[in-house]
């Protein structure tokens, strides 16, 4: 059975990609404002192929974050992330609950 | 993250200890501070506090910005009885990514072949439960029906801070246990603990239904009083 992953699953399998050698960076939900799907502390772990694991929202900008991620593994530097109704990013991949969100991006080096 | 970090924040919740990890949120630095390094950091004070909170969070310091991320260990179920219900309420933690244990001296009932996707100790409580250490992020479920089993598994619960007890039966079996466990020298209080009849009520028939209602119970108990959870910690 496959079962949904738990904060367990998601930081273990960063630390397993990672030795892999593959490329990784975490993704986690810092702020949140008004109604926001998930909580503050909430990962989401993207490898440098885009897989990934975990959730930072309800699935309203993970796309987002992973082309993000994918930039931040390449780059090594951290990223701070903003989502919500207001910004032009948020018109193409915003939170349809109407809540704003702010997640932290680095890389797993 | 350096990959060390990432490495000894999940040998931590492995090992069901509480840690915190600081990141600048400008500069990216990070430090983990294990729960028994707490008292000697510098933000020892406010570690503390989002600790015993359980939440993640920014927070404002004299050198910047950081963000905490706030590890508990996970949530464990204890328990008592490799029974039916014990049998749906595997699944359902999983689900929720609770760790669970199963405890059953009955060796015809504590197999892996009915129990595959959790450990099973066919043991008496009182050798099993100091091993596998009732902290205060377990909850602690009596399902054998059997006072031999139950009774010694919940003297142990009612002396450790675990976050939930709660024991199968109905209110005239409870009632006798109530007086067993006065008798052993438990008050009131220690006793009031207890949830029983075990679960929320929701009409459960089947063992999966009861699995159900113990889950919903222990979920509630876990998410709708931090405050007198971390009270009692």
């Amino acid at each position: 059975m496959t079962m949904l992953a738990t904060d367990n699953d998601i930081m273990n399998k960063a630390e397993a990609w990672r030795r892999e050698g593959k490329g990784v960076a975490i993704a986690t939900v810092v702020e949140t404002w008004g109604s926001a799907p998930r909580p503050v502390g909430s990962h989401l772990v993207i490898d440098n192929d885009g897989n990934f694991l975990g959730s930072v929202s309800g699935g309203c900008v993970e796309g987002a974050v992973v082309t993000e991620a994918v930039d931040v593994i390449e780059s090594g530097a951290p990223r701070m992330l903003e989502f919500g109704v207001a910004d032009e990013t948020a018109w193409k991949v915003g939170l349809s609950c109407g809540g704003r969100i702010r997640v932290f991006v680095e890389k797993v080096d | 993250m350096k990959l060390e970090i990432l490495a000894a924040l999940n040998a931590e919740r492995e090992a069901r200890r509480a840690a915190v990890l600081v990141t600048d949120v400008a500069s990216g630095e990070q430090r983990l501070v294990r729960e028994a390094d707490l008292a000697a950091d510098p933000l020892a004070g406010l570690l503390a506090e989002r600790l015993r909170m359980g939440k993640s969070g920014m927070a404002e310091t004299p050198a910047g910005d950081v963000f905490l991320t706030v590890q508990a260990p996970p949530v464990r179920i204890v328990v008592m009885g490799a029974v039916h219900i014990s049998q749906a309420l595997v699944p359902i933690a999983r689900l929720l990514g609770h760790d669970i244990a199963i405890v059953d001296p009955r060796t015809a009932f504590a197999t892996a072949d009915r129990f595959p996707d959790a450990p099973v100790y066919a043991e008496w409580p009182d050798d099993v439960l100091p091993k596998l250490g009732v902290d205060r992020y377990t909850a602690f479920v009596a399902l054998t029906h059997d006072p031999k089993i139950d009774d010694p598994g919940l003297v142990h619960a009612l002396k450790s801070r675990c976050f939930y007890v709660g024991a199968l039966g109905s209110r005239k079996t409870h009632a006798r246990r109530v007086e067993r466990l006065m008798a052993a020298g438990f008050t009131e209080a220690d006793i009031a603990r207890i949830h029983a009849p075990i679960g929320l009520a929701i009409g459960a028939i089947s063992p999966a239904e009861i699995a159900l209602s113990i889950m919903g119970e222990i979920t509630a108990t876990l998410r709708r009083k931090p405050e007198a959870a971390a009270a009692a910690a």
